[in-house]
């Protein structure tokens, strides 16, 4: 099994007419997702490549059936597109757009979580989720990932998911569902709720988890494995050696007043029995020798 | 984007927050005529992105126009922490019968913003934070309802302010919620936030930073961005959109998203290193963006040895190669630099590359071989 997507998920992508969301969708495609549809509302009633594009969310599901929708809108429409999804009844939003401003984060975040419990959001500035071999929604490179599990993977970063994958693929080890929660200030969806959803997935039967610096997130999701996760987990952490009160490429990805710190998480994560690696290399070899011993 | 203290006050007055009439100036004969202006005592402030200003004397009280020329010439050109001062604010100076602490910002892990409001103001929070935290009152609001008057009534109360600042409090913690939503901050904060012994309250100091996500609604912004804070390194990257951080090391690092780039400085510490920057190309790797990254890189003379670290997932190592070789060729390299390319069709990438390897052009397969080689590298440059 896989988590939030499988075979069966068919979704819109809020923004295919553009030239990233065409470029994305059309590989998603490629790959197997069931890319059932586009929305434009100046361009209902065209198609991309045999895709039909319709004016708002709600029409397409309409039409199509579809439950998840991606959104490849530039950073200013973010918000209205994801409360248009949430509206219309879509389970499972995957924003890849990233420069999307803190506060609409937080405004959307909090509004789903008030008015819309059953949409799960995943992102903004994220490389959004593969289960390999099934659907893959967003920008992951699909080949780079083995199928079947027993692996499942959540990560901050996009480049250091690609790398774990490929790192997994080249141990011919395979992988459930690769979660890219983004490196933003309010993620959609959590570290724990993907451990949580790996935890309940019974084809799972380890997970990697890949963070970095800033926020406290990792720090919970120590508290969470130590109290609630039976499986093993392995870690990495980026950005041992930043320097605070500097921002490292992701908006989220600061150490500020001594908190947030790498060694910090790394710690956290060592406490609660997780086998942390110094360097992406290393934690993989660590899941290596865990899944050998499953 | 962090604001410096006069662009805050600034910011604040835009939104209704009393601030103390002055104006900032780049010269003592400015300072003087704005000190003549405001009326004596004035304070003359310098305006640098680091804490500690008073200390350093960045912060001096003049009672006339001969003190407040002296003052202005003193602390202009002053070296704080390695901040040179270029600006300085001044301003008519205010009695004080007490200090408080008031700011906005995001809660990361309650994903609300928090509000935190002290009656141990003019000191740093973290120190109040850690010796005595019941002394500062904290506040959630969900961003979807925003900071109603009675909510922010009771908070003030719980804060056990001078009760003559009540009413005053609650009228700039109000507008301070505006500023800090409708202007798109990170961070506003006032320390110390005062009461007058005449029972006005008032913010004394400005602490702001702006998301640069949200410069698109506010095109205005921009006049900030010569005022931050940046190394020539980090200025010249900037002009040329990269994300770059400066370090202070001796060996240049080039690598795909912030992930990979972070951990790539990671490593090179790990084997003994260390790095001159941070430098997040992004998800492509092209010849434009590669070229430029090396220019960047180039022109730092500590930079002894390059580690470029790319991993390719929808890009392909061809055409990653390709980016690399075409760059090599528009920007002459003067440190050797060690590849390291993985991912997407990396074999048919490493063959690209393999007829140009040299002295001066190394590659290795994994991050770690790689970073010993650049270390190596740069330590036996730095010593021949």
């Amino acid at each position: 099994m896989s988590i939030f997507v499988d075979e069966n998920t068919k979704v819109v992508y809020q923004g295919l007419t553009g030239s990233q969301g065409r470029y994305y969708g059309l590989l998603n495609k490629e790959y197997g997702t069931q890319v059932v549809a586009g929305t434009n509302p100046k361009k209902a009633g065209t198609d991309v490549e045999g895709i039909p594009i319709f004016a708002t969310v709600a029409d397409a599901m309409e039409a199509t059936g579809a439950t998840a929708s991606c959104i490849f809108i530039p950073a200013p429409g973010v918000k209205g597109a994801v409360l248009e999804a949430a509206e219309a009844g879509i389970e499972f939003i995957v924003a890849i757009t990233e420069g999307v401003p803190a506060h609409d984060e937080a405004y959307f975040f909090n509004k789903l979580r008030n008015d819309f419990p059953n949409t799960r959001l995943l992102g903004p500035n994220c490389p959004g989720i593969i289960s390999p071999g099934k659907c893959n929604i967003g920008i992951t490179a699909g080949h780079i990932a083995k199928a079947g599990g027993p692996v499942g993977i959540v990560s901050r970063s996009g480049t250091l998911t690609y790398q774990a994958l490929y790192e997994l693929k080249e141990k011919g080890i395979g992988v459930t569902t690769c979660v890219g929660i983004g490196g933003d200030p309010v993620p959609g969806t959590s570290f724990i709720d993907c451990l949580a959803a790996f935890e309940a997935d019974p084809e799972t039967k380890a997970v990697m988890m890949i963070g970095e610096i800033g926020g406290s997130a990792e720090e919970e999701a120590a508290e969470f494995i130590k109290a609630n996760m039976s499986k093993p987990v392995t870690s990495y952490v980026a950005g041992v050696t930043a320097p605070p009160g500097k921002k490292m490429g992701h908006a989220g990805a600061i150490v500020s007043g001594g908190k947030g710190t790498a060694q910090a998480k790394m710690e956290a994560l060592a406490d609660a029995g997780v086998k942390v690696g110094q360097n992406p290399t290393e934690a993989g070899e660590l899941m290596a020798e865990i899944v050998a011993n499953l | 984007m962090d604001l410096l203290e006069y662009q805050g006050k600034q910011f604040f007055a835009q939104y209704g927050i009393p601030v103390s009439d002055g104006e900032a100036t780049d010269n003592v004969d400015d300072a003087v005529a704005i000190a003549e202006r405001v009326g004596y005592p004035v304070v003359v402030k310098a305006q640098v992105h680091t804490g500690g200003r008073g200390k350093a004397g960045g912060v001096k009280l003049a009672e006339n126009a001969d003190e407040a020329r002296m003052h202005a010439s003193n602390i202009l050109g002053l070296d704080i922490k390695g901040h040179v001062v270029k600006t300085i604010w001044v301003e008519i100076a205010s009695d004080i019968a007490e200090e408080y602490y008031a700011s906005f910002t995001l809660d990361r892990s309650a994903k609300q913003h928090l509000g935190m409001l002290s009656a141990e103001g003019g000191v740093e929070i973290e120190t109040v934070a850690e010796e005595n935290p019941d002394a500062i009152a904290k506040i959630h609001v969900d961003p979807t309802v925003g900071l109603t008057e009675d909510q922010c009534r009771a908070w003030v109360e719980a804060a056990n302010l001078n009760p003559d600042a009540t009413d005053g409090a609650v009228d700039i913690l109000m507008k301070l919620y505006n500023a800090y939503v409708e202007g798109d901050a990170d961070l506003v904060e006032i320390n110390p936030l005062i009461l007058k012994p005449t029972g006005e309250v008032h913010a004394l100091d400005a602490k702001v930073s702006l998301d640069g996500n949200a410069t698109y609604e506010h095109p205005d912004y921009t006049k900030y961005d010569a005022t931050q804070p940046r190394d020539e390194r980090e200025e010249a990257a900037h002009a040329k959109g990269l994300q770059y951080v400066g370090l202070d090391g001796s060996v240049g690092v080039i690598a795909n998203g912030a992930g990979l780039a972070m951990s790539t400085v990671d490593v090179v510490n790990q084997v003994g290193g260390k790095p001159a920057n941070f430098l997040d190309i992004g998800g492509g790797a092209n010849a434009d963006v590669m070229s430029g990254a090396m220019e960047v890189i180039n022109n730092d003379p500590a930079v002894k040895a390059i580690f470029i670290n790319i991993f390719g997932g929808i890009t392909r190592g061809e055409e990653v190669a390709n980016g690399i070789i075409e760059a090599m060729n528009r920007v002459t390299i003067d440190a050797p630099i060690v590849i390291r390319l993985d991912g997407t069709n990396a074999n048919e990438g490493r063959a690209i590359l393999e007829p140009h390897l040299s002295d001066s052009l190394m590659m290795e397969t994994t991050m770690l071989d790689a970073a010993r080689k650049a270390v190596e590298l740069a330590d036996s440059q730095a010593n021949g």
